[in-house]
């Protein structure tokens, strides 16, 4: 069964330069879709992708980067929503591309936010005045 | 026919029915207005969002030795000191001292007078810098030192605009972004910003200010608070549908609180990428229900009220005057609203959840005896219009 996953790789200083997403895609046969990235020689780096396979194709691309000592996590999130601190004004709403911001019901016009629907873009970062969503990295 | 002696009478022995301007609709549509009007005692409206005109004085106490302060800085914030010795104001939409604004654009604004005022309701510790020439009498000429809310003799929240009847709608026909108090506007007209409660809102509930005058009591951010003047900007003279409900902004209040007695919750510091910072405010006004007129007034819907469309990408700047379109708030809160024959994504800078809080909090105030209405000492002007600067020369 062909199943999508989020992965959050995070690199050690030395593994940068290895061609880490040509081997998940050639030799795993992963589609990939990269939400961001950010990898520079010299310094610790991150990827945050989805990958499309069979379960265990995915899993053994994970065993692969993990074998390059990539910390490979399953579950983290890499944008979170502050419930406190969101007043529910809804001017993230047009910004969010995917509705993981979204009005759940529609009497009481409360802000939800779905991890699982987020790319990343990091839009809300910058169009929520009261500083309620953030970024992991 | 009520008095707002006999609404208060029964507020005092927890007898009084008091509804949302939400639940009245259907209250109404139900038991009739004029069954209703005889019943209802009190609706509660709401509003939360940025107000930008809102600000506090602060008094200190007197250091020792005395300083006369001519400059003040509240967490790097300066505040206005024209005025007596240790008194200040402080407005929302300072910025910090060396915040570079718009320099590299669009600029931050991470915090600002708006941030300080949240602060203070929270009762966080926030440093003090003062400064002066020194008198015979106040010879001391520089200050630093922390303090809270609690260490001040008077915090109180003096606002000379809130609560704007009705709002803008703003969209961007240019070809380039544009950062705006009412947020980030994509080009060709991708999304649109509003910002009222709607049905909820105070002055959409009573549009011609029956009730709602100076000296009304109002709940301001959880103090009890009254409107002192009509708010700057005040222009109830225009344009109006057949429920007397203004299609453009129209009226507004000058409100003021203890905010020793005010809940963090509804003070609010905002950010507005390549804009500035401002203070976003919860409003909560009560309008008696006097007779048949008010409770109808009060029974206004979002499909009921009109908001102009404008492209803030010339007609505002340049005050043309132009409306691109109107649409309800019941179009609005679609998420979806078709302007000039297209979609657009819809964005609100108005919180609806809050106002609907602040209106169930008010209620429940009222009907436990604990928040009495006020007849209004004067009305506010039901005709003036608002004048536009002239730029011109001496003679």
């Amino acid at each position: 069964m062909i199943v999508t996953k989020k992965l959050m790789l995070s690199f050690p200083k030395s593994e940068t330069e290895k061609p880490i997403v040509y081997h998940l895609v050639k030799d795993y046969g992963l589609v990939v879709n990269i939400f961001r990235a950010r990898v520079t020689p010299e310094e610790r780096g991150y990827l945050v992708l989805d990958v499309t396979g069979t379960e265990e194709d995915i899993q053994r691309g994970v065993q692969f980067a993990r074998g390059l000592k990539v910390d490979v996590n399953e579950t983290s999130v890499g944008v979170a929503w502050n419930a406190e601190a969101c007043t529910h004004c809804g001017n993230c709403l047009p910004h969010c591309p995917t509705d993981a911001l979204r009005i759940a019901d529609g009497a009481t016009r409360e802000i939800s936010f779905d991890p699982r629907a987020c790319v990343e873009c990091l839009a809300c970062l910058e169009n929520c005045p009261y500083g309620a969503c953030s970024s992991l990295f | 026919m009520k008095s707002y002696e006999e609404i208060n009478a029964k507020i005092e022995s927890k007898k009084a029915v008091v509804l949302t301007a939400e639940e009245i609709i259907g209250y109404v549509e139900k038991k009739g207005l004029e069954a209703a009007a005889k019943e209802v005692d009190v609706v509660t409206t709401a509003t939360f969002g940025p107000m930008c005109s809102s600000g506090c004085f602060l008094n200190f106490g007197h250091s020792k030795p005395r300083i006369r302060m001519t400059q003040a800085w509240i967490d790097e914030v300066e505040a206005y000191c024209g005025i007596a010795a240790v008194d200040v104001y402080l407005g929302a939409t300072q910025l910090r001292r060396n915040d570079p604004a718009n320099l590299s654009y669009p600029g931050e604004f991470r915090f600002g007078g708006g941030h300080v005022i949240e602060k203070l309701v929270k009762g966080e510790r926030l440093e003090l810098h003062a400064q002066s020439y020194g008198t015979d009498e106040y010879p001391l000429r520089e200050l630093r030192t922390w303090f809270d809310i609690g260490d001040l003799n008077q915090a109180i929240m003096v606002n000379p605009r809130n609560c704007y009847q009705n709002y803008n709608v703003a969209i961007n026909c240019s070809e380039r972004p544009l950062h705006t108090y009412l947020g980030l506007l994509k080009p060709n007209m991708q999304n649109l910003t509003y910002c009222s409660a709607g049905q909820l809102s105070p002055l959409l509930n009573d549009p011609l200010y029956r009730t709602i005058g100076i000296g009304t009591s109002v709940w301001l951010a959880g103090a009890r608070g009254h409107v002192y003047a009509e708010g700057t900007q005040h222009a109830p003279t225009c344009a109006r549908g057949a429920n007397d409900v203004p299609t453009e902004g129209a009226g507004t209040l000058a409100l003021t609180a203890n905010m020793k007695e005010m809940k963090a919750k509804f003070v609010r510091g905002v950010s507005l990428v390549g804009y500035g910072v401002s203070l976003a405010l919860g409003v909560g006004v009560p309008i008696p229900i006097l007779d048949e007129e008010t409770l109808l007034y009060t029974t206004v819907r979002d499909r009921d009220i009109l908001a102009p469309v404008i492209d803030y990408s010339s007609d505002y700047p340049n005050r043309t005057g132009k409306v691109l379109c109107r649409l309800s708030y019941e179009e609005l809160k679609r998420g979806e609203a078709s302007v000039l024959g297209r979609t657009v994504e819809v964005g609100s800078l108005s919180s609806y959840a809050t106002a609907l809080e602040i209106a169930h909090l008010l209620k429940d105030e009222i009907r436990r005896g604990e928040f009495l209405l006020s007849r209004p000492s004067q009305p506010l002007p039901r005709v003036q219009s608002m004048k536009a600067l002239a730029v011109r020369k001496k003679k």
